[in-house]
C-alpha cells in the first residue's frame, strides 16, 4: 500500500517536467496570477455562487493547454474535501432562513454558503494542484525568492523538495523490511510502529549532518545563491495582463446573471 | 615551504562516544600523487577523511594543507583546496536541480553567474553529463548521480580530491567509466575504498590503516600483493591480482 502511494508521489512532479504552452510561461507569472485568482475567488460574500462559475474557466484551460489529466486533480481535491466539508457541513443547520423557494421544497441560506464554500475550495485547491503541476517546484522557489520571501524559508522548501523523496525511499526500506519478517498481523501492531520511527528519525539526523557536510565542503555560509536568470517574455506578459484582467472582469460582474438574463430576455 | 601537499603530523583523533578512531596517523602525500586509503571497517578511514577539510579537527598533531596549517581559521580556506566526493551522492546532491548543485559551490566561492555558467558546462561536460543539467536529482540513475557528484567538486576547481567508497553503488559498467575518468584527473588523489581492484587501477601509493594507525604504506603493487598485510586488516588480494 505504501508502496503504491509512494509512486503516486512523484506523479505531480514529473508532469511539472512536461513541456507545454502553459509549462513554459514564467513561474513568477503563473505564482502571481494563481495568488490572485485565490484571492479574487475568496472574496466573494458568503451566499454567492452563480458569480463564481465563471471562474472554472481557468483551471479548464491549464487542464486543456497543460495536457494534465483531469481525474488525477479531481482525486486529488477528493482527497483534501474532508477539511472543506467540515468547514461547511453545520452552516445548514445553524443558517436556516430560507434562501429559495421552491413549491414543496425550501432551500436554506445555510445550504447556500455551504455550496459557496465547497465552489471556492474546490477552485481554489485545484489552482493551486495545477500551479505546482504545470510549474517545477524549483520553479516556484525561485518565484517566491524573486517575490521578496525570505532566503531561509525558500531554503527550507528547496530542501523539502528535494528530500521528501529520499526520505520516502528510507521509510520504504523500512516499512518492506518489517514486511518481510512480520507475517501477517504479528510485527504490525503499534508498539512496533513507534521504534520504526524512532529509527527514521535517527537515519534522518544523520542525512542532515551528512548533507550539511556536503555544504561545508563546498563553501556555504549561511547564504545559498542562484545563477538562474530569466526574463520575462512577450508571451508572459500577455499571459498575465489577460488573466488579470479577466480575474477582475469575473470578480466585479457577474456574467452567469448577464448571460441568465439575456438567454431568457 | 614544503612541496608537500597534505600532511598528517601524529593525528589523534576521539568521538564524543569515546570510541578512538585516530591513534597517530601520520603521512605525507605531494603534489599530483594519487593515493588509495584502505583497512578493515572501522579502521578509520573516513574519520581520516573528514580530517582533511577540516570537517572533524584533531584532539592533538597538526595537519597541513598546501601552504595552510588546519585550524578553525583556516578551514574555510582550506575547504576551498579540497574537493569532497561523498559516498552518497543523495548526501552530496542537495540542490533541486543539477544545474543549481553544480553551481552551488563556485557561486559561494564568489565567482561571477555568467563565469559560473561556463564553469557548470565544462564540469558537466568532463564527467559526460551535460544533458542531465536541468533534471532533479531525484529523476538520475545511481551512475548519473555519482558522475554529477563528481562534477559538482571539480566545478570547483580543486587541488585535491577526497573520494570516499567512489563506487559503492554502482554497476559495473558505470564503475569502468568512473575509473577511467579518474585515471584523467590531474588533481592530486585520495581515495578510500574497499573496491581494491579500483585503487589498483586509480592510486600509484597505498596506505593501510589498522585501528587509527598507518599500518603500511607504499605502491600499491606492492602492497595490494602483500597477501598476509592484507589478510590482517581483513582484505583479501584484488581479483586481478588472484592469478
Amino acid at each position: 500500500m505504501f508502496d503504491t502511494e509512494f509512486f503516486n508521489l512523484g506523479y505531480l512532479d514529473r508532469l511539472s517536467y512536461q513541456d507545454t504552452l502553459i509549462h513554459r510561461i514564467d513561474p513568477r507569472i503563473k505564482l502571481f496570477s494563481a495568488a490572485s485568482f485565490i484571492v479574487a475567488v475568496i472574496s466573494f460574500p458568503k451566499y454567492s455562487i452563480s458569480g463564481l462559475f465563471p471562474f472554472f474557466l481557468f483551471p479548464i484551460l491549464f487542464i486543456a493547454l497543460g495536457d494534465i489529466p483531469v481525474r488525477l486533480i479531481l482525486k486529488k481535491v477528493l482527497v483534501v474535501s474532508p477539511f472543506a466539508l467540515f468547514v461547511g457541513i453545520f452552516n445548514p443547520l445553524f443558517d436556516s432562513r430560507p434562501a429559495l423557494e421552491v413549491p414543496g421544497f425550501t432551500v436554506s441560506c445555510g445550504w447556500v454558503s455551504f455550496a459557496s464554500i465547497m465552489l471556492k475550495f474546490t477552485l481554489a485547491i485545484s489552482t493551486a494542484l495545477l500551479l505546482i503541476a504545470t510549474t517545477s517546484f524549483p520553479g516556484i522557489c525561485f518565484a517566491l525568492q524573486k517575490l521578496r520571501i525570505p532566503k531561509a524559508f525558500v531554503a527550507q522548501l528547496l530542501f523539502l523538495y528535494r528530500y521528501i523523496i529520499v526520505l520516502m525511499e528510507e521509510t520504504m526500506k523500512i516499512i518492506r523490511a518489517r514486511d518481510m519478517r512480520s507475517f501477517g498481523k504479528r510485527g504490525n501492531e503499534m508498539k512496533h510502529f513507534v521504534p520504526l520511527i524512532s529509527v527514521l528519525f535517527i537515519r534522518t539526523v544523520d542525512r542532515a549532518e551528512r548533507v550539511y557536510h556536503a555544504m561545508l565542503a563546498r563553501g556555504f555560509n549561511g547564504k545559498i545563491y542562484s545563477a538562474r536568470s530569466y526574463a520575462l517574455t512577450m508571451a508572459d506578459m500577455l499571459f498575465i495582463f489577460t488573466s488579470i484582467g479577466l480575474i477582475l472582469l469575473f470578480r466585479v460582474v457577474n456574467l452567469s446573471k448577464l448571460i441568465g438574463r439575456w438567454t431568457t430576455g | 615551504m614544503s612541496h608537500h601537499l597534505v600532511e598528517f603530523k601524529d593525528i589523534h583523533f576521539r568521538y564524543p562516544d569515546g570510541t578512538l578512531a585516530l591513534n597517530g596517523i601520520s603521512f605525507r602525500i605531494s603534489r599530483g600523487e594519487s593515493v588509495g586509503i584502505v583497512g578493515a571497517n572501522g579502521a578509520g578511514k573516513s574519520t581520516l577523511l573528514m580530517h582533511i577539510n577540516g570537517y572533524l579537527l584533531p584532539a592533538s598533531g597538526s595537519i597541513v594543507i598546501g601552504d595552510l596549517q588546519l585550524d578553525k581559521q583556516t578551514r574555510q580556506e582550506i575547504r576551498k583546496k579540497v574537493g569532497f566526493v561523498f559516498q552518497n551522492p543523495d548526501d552530496q546532491l542537495f540542490m533541486p536541480t543539477v544545474y543549481d548543485d553544480v553551481a552551488f559551490g563556485p557561486l559561494n566561492l564568489g565567482i561571477s553567474p555568467d563565469r559560473v555558467a561556463d564553469r557548470v558546462d565544462e564540469a558537466l561536460g568532463t564527467v559526460g553529463c551535460l544533458k542531465l543539467k536541468s533534471k532533479p536529482p531525484h529523476h538520475l540513475s545511481a551512475g548519473q548521480k555519482s558522475s554529477v557528484a563528481i562534477a559538482t567538486v571539480i566545478a570547483m576547481h580543486p587541488d585535491i580530491l577526497v573520494m570516499d567508497e567512489p563506487a559503492s553503488n554502482l554497476d559495473p559498467k558505470s564503475r569502468r567509466q568512473l575509473i577511467n575518468l579518474l585515471k584523467v584527473f590531474e588533481h592530486t588523489k585520495i581515495v578510500a575504498s574497499h573496491d581494491l581492484d579500483l585503487i589498483l587501477d586509480v592510486c600509484k601509493r597505498c596506505i593501510v590503516i589498522k585501528e587509527g594507525r598507518v599500518a603500511a604504506d607504499g605502491p600499491t603493487e606492492a602492497i595490494l600483493s602483500d597477501n598476509i598485510l592484507l589478510e590482517e586488516n581483513n582484505l583479501e588480494l584484488p581479483l586481478t591480482l588472484q592469478r
